[in-house]
């Protein structure tokens, strides 16, 4: 299962993207979907960045990314603060430009590009789950 | 990621390349903010070499946006948005937030 670790640090996300778009061209997935997979990879590793572990420095995170017959699944473990994306507010998409919410919208996102999104948080760790099935 | 602007008369072209995520847009965020700073609020924002942009980047643009569009002063609109990326700003809700060009001749004629 190819799992990689990552210092909890944005200038990683470039690497976080790069190891995910590798499994999904070797799952099959279209250009398409790899961005997808992309876009939905990095928001939910900056969300872990910027808020299971806001304000601490040499944290990590773990990522695993595996094929399974035609579907991706992206496991993102941390040690950090409980962040259930299920407990964030879904941004109002039609709002005026002046009321527009810019919180929220990385967990939208993850949700709208990918098929599942689960989260567990047990003891000290915090798994996030996240399947894609490939069209 | 980079980040060249170029001032005409009726607003300013500024071209942004590569990728933009949590861990660049505060540079770019920085960038379009000096711009307003000077008193410049009508952007046209060239894409057509950004390869990613994530909701970081969206973050910035929708502020720049606001502070363009006070008192009626200005707008940033958006050139040649490459595919990719106009279906991610679709599925945010934020293509009708911003004008779209194909070319930047005709963005920066609109002001």
């Amino acid at each position: 299962m190819p799992k990689h670790t990552y210092p909890a640090k944005f200038e990683f996300l470039d690497e976080i993207r790069e190891f995910v778009a590798e499994v999904a061209r070797a799952g099959k997935f279209t250009e398409k979907e790899i961005y997808s997979l992309q876009l939905a990879a990095d928001e939910a590793a900056s969300n872990i960045i910027e808020h299971a572990y806001a304000g601490v420095t040499n944290a990590s995170l773990e990522v695993t990314c595996e094929m399974q017959g035609n579907t991706m699944t992206i496991i993102m473990r941390d040690q950090g603060a409980p962040f259930d994306p299920a407990q964030v507010k879904q941004p109002n998409l039609k709002a005026e430009l002046s009321e527009r919410q810019i919180g929220g919208l990385g967990v939208y996102l993850m949700r709208k590009l990918m098929d599942e999104v689960h989260y567990e948080s047990r003891g000290k760790v915090n798994t996030l789950t996240m399947l894609k099935r490939r069209v | 990621m980079e980040i060249t602007t170029q001032e005409f008369k009726h607003g300013d072209l500024v071209a942004v390349k590569g990728r933009v995520d949590s861990s660049t847009a505060p540079e770019f965020s920085k960038a379009l903010e000096k711009l307003n700073e000077n008193g410049r609020f009508k952007i046209a924002m060239d894409m057509h070499e950004l390869e990613y942009m994530s909701s970081a980047g969206f973050r910035a643009l929708l502020a720049c946006q606001r502070n363009c569009k006070k008192y009626n002063r200005g707008e940033l609109v958006l050139v040649q948005v490459p595919e990719r990326i106009r279906e991610a700003l679709e599925l945010a809700g934020f293509t009708e937030l911003f004008k779209t060009f194909d070319n930047q001749v005709e963005a920066v004629g609109n002001f």
